[in-house]
């Protein structure tokens, strides 16, 4: 090594330890990027996650058609549905819909092939509980109806504003960023 | 602290003891203050790192114990007195149990020559600076008998790497003392910043730009004996685990840390008294307590600022290698050191009682550098536009 590689190596590193230290100085002013979960936030942190966010999964029973096509879809099978035709009124009737969370890895398959955007993941991420059992979330209480959807628009006062919430949900799985 | 001591038993304190006894009883309860002194510095020192790393990392760190999480060290600290300790079943039994108290007396040895004051300092030895070197050394025997004794090969590696960096780079630390020796003529602490002033171009550090190279030269060394950041070599957890002390559990962990911590503050200290003026105040008052009081609050803040740098650098710089660190040593700290005392030697003979234009001119130049880099860091904050806050703790 010759004496102007050795000059110039000091150089550098005297240089780049300078600019270096300049710029985690100029973090001291910087304003930390920290959310002090659970308190010390000026909203529920629920609140200030991005609508698609892949929380824990929730189900409008309103607007369950009983296709039981997120059953199939999840790989893991931690939804159970027994949905069965009554032979009278050719009406589907839901009995059971159970979802494992102690199962669930949040993938989000289930929440893209619902025709409604029924089944669909939440912002609420606080899932600790003292037994696996209460993780199970049933649904369904008592045998309902599944709903049938209507030739044309929604009409139902009640129901309306879940199905569109619902089917804003599903444009958003298929094209994020494009609504809001 | 020896005079204090002396006037105490003269006062006819303890008196009823034979005086030897009573000496001994009274230098030990002054050690232990001090004792109890290093642990709450270290344990600070230890909070204060993390909360300064995370700002720099754009996070909060520890705030939840006390307020603003000052008193987390007294938690961990607590947690990892209750933990087991855990001896493994193939090391060297007396070696593993002796190493952290080994290493603890190096460290706590070298408080004994720390002026914290004109006359706040428990030893003033006629050798004071060679005796803190020294002493120090004994941390590497520690560390390298925690490496040894673990009987694993990450603990032997770090331990004995630690060995090697320390022996290394003491040469480069003594060579840059030196260079402050020559310009005093005495070892002692207090008489080493009894020739420096208040004023910062009466300091070592702008006396002439061979102490100027020296302070930097200094500092570098002791990072390295220190074992700190970008020199963390013995304990590198990406590539050792914890180096020499993976196998420590509990109290004995503690006390590596405790020693690491309050190293931290001795290498302040070390460079405040050699190049910074130590306890230098002007004379506000005549009140000898008042004056004690400032005297010891400036070496504090003094000794503290550079235990901050020391934090700031290792959340800028990475680790350097072993080749590196050897390289670093070796081809550039001791030449440089040399040429550097060398030089400082001339400038003795030509100005055996300094050069004040000399002084003003480096004075001037270490205010041009503090301001440049003050513009360097208001351009990178106007090209990176972050959210900012001057507000030190939210």
């Amino acid at each position: 090594m010759g004496l102007g590689a050795y000059v110039t190596n000091i150089r550098q590193t005297i240089g780049t330890i300078f600019e270096g230290m300049a710029i985690t100085a100029s973090h001291f002013v910087r304003k930390p990027f920290t959310i002090q979960y659970p308190d010390r936030t000026d909203i529920r942190v629920q609140d200030s996650l991005p609508f698609r966010y892949r929380g824990i999964l929730d189900v409008d029973l309103e607007i369950c058609t009983g296709c039981l096509a997120c059953e199939r879809a999840c790989p893991i099978d931690c939804i159970v549905i027994d949905a069965v035709k009554d032979k009278t009124t050719k009406e589907m009737i839901l009995k059971r819909f159970d979802i494992d969370l102690a199962k669930c890895m949040y993938c989000g398959l289930c929440s893209e092939p619902c025709p409604t955007g029924s089944i669909h993941h939440t912002p609420e991420f606080e899932g600790a509980d003292y037994s696996l059992e209460s993780l199970v979330r049933r649904y369904v209480k008592a045998p309902v109806v599944a709903y049938k959807p209507p030739k044309g628009a929604e009409t139902d006062p009640d129901v309306a504003p879940i199905l569109a919430r619902g089917l804003r949900y599903l444009d958003e799985f298929a094209s994020p960023g494009d609504a809001k | 602290m020896q005079q204090l001591a002396d006037y105490l038993l003269a006062e006819g304190f303890l008196s009823g003891l034979p005086k030897s006894v009573g000496y001994v009883l009274v230098v030990a309860f002054f050690a232990f203050v001090l004792l109890n002194f290093i642990m709450l510095v270290a344990g600070v020192t230890s909070w204060l790192e993390r909360r300064v790393w995370a700002r720099i990392q754009s996070r909060v760190g520890p705030n939840r114990v006390g307020p603003q999480g000052v008193i987390q060290w007294l938690a961990d600290g607590i947690k990892s007195v209750l933990k087991e300790d855990i001896v493994p079943e193939a090391a060297d039994k007396p070696l593993f149990k002796g190493a952290p108290y080994l290493a603890m007396i190096g460290f706590f040895g070298a408080w004994a020559c720390v002026p914290f004051g004109d006359g706040l300092i428990v030893a003033d030895l006629n050798v004071g600076v060679l005796y803190i070197t020294a002493v120090t050394g004994l941390v590497v025997v520690g560390i390298l008998m925690a490496g040894w004794s673990s009987n694993n090969k990450w603990a032997l590696l770090g331990g004995i790497r630690s060995a090697a960096q320390i022996v290394s780079y003491e040469i480069p630390a003594a060579i840059a003392i030196n260079t402050v020796i020559l310009l005093t003529g005495t070892l002692s602490m207090q008489g080493i910043i009894k020739a420096q002033g208040w004023a910062p171009w009466n300091w070592f550090l702008f006396d002439n730009p061979f102490t100027f190279v020296a302070f930097f030269i200094f500092f570098v060394a002791l990072l390295a004996e220190g074992n700190r950041t970008p020199f963390d070599l013995p304990e590198a957890e990406s590539e050792l685990v914890a180096g020499a002390f993976t196998e420590y559990s509990g109290l004995r962990s503690l006390l590596f840390f405790l020693v690491e911590w309050g190293n931290l503050y001795i290498i302040g200290a070390l460079c405040t008294t050699l190049f910074l003026g130590g306890w230098q105040v002007p004379a506000f008052t005549d009140n000898a307590f008042v004056q004690g009081v400032l005297q010891m609050i400036t070496f504090f803040l003094k000794s503290y600022f550079l235990v901050f740098v020391a934090m700031w650098i290792r959340a800028t710089l990475p680790r350097v290698r072993v080749d590196q660190l050897m390289s670093l040593c070796w081809k550039y700290l001791v030449p440089i050191a040399f040429v550097n005392l060398l030089g400082a030697m001339l400038w003795v003979v030509a100005f055996p009682h300094g050069n004040i234009v000399m002084r003003l001119a480096m004075f001037g130049f270490g205010v041009v550098v503090t301001i440049y880099f003050f513009s360097r860091v208001a351009s990178h904050l106007r090209r990176a536009r972050p959210e900012m806050t001057w507000n030190p703790i939210s």
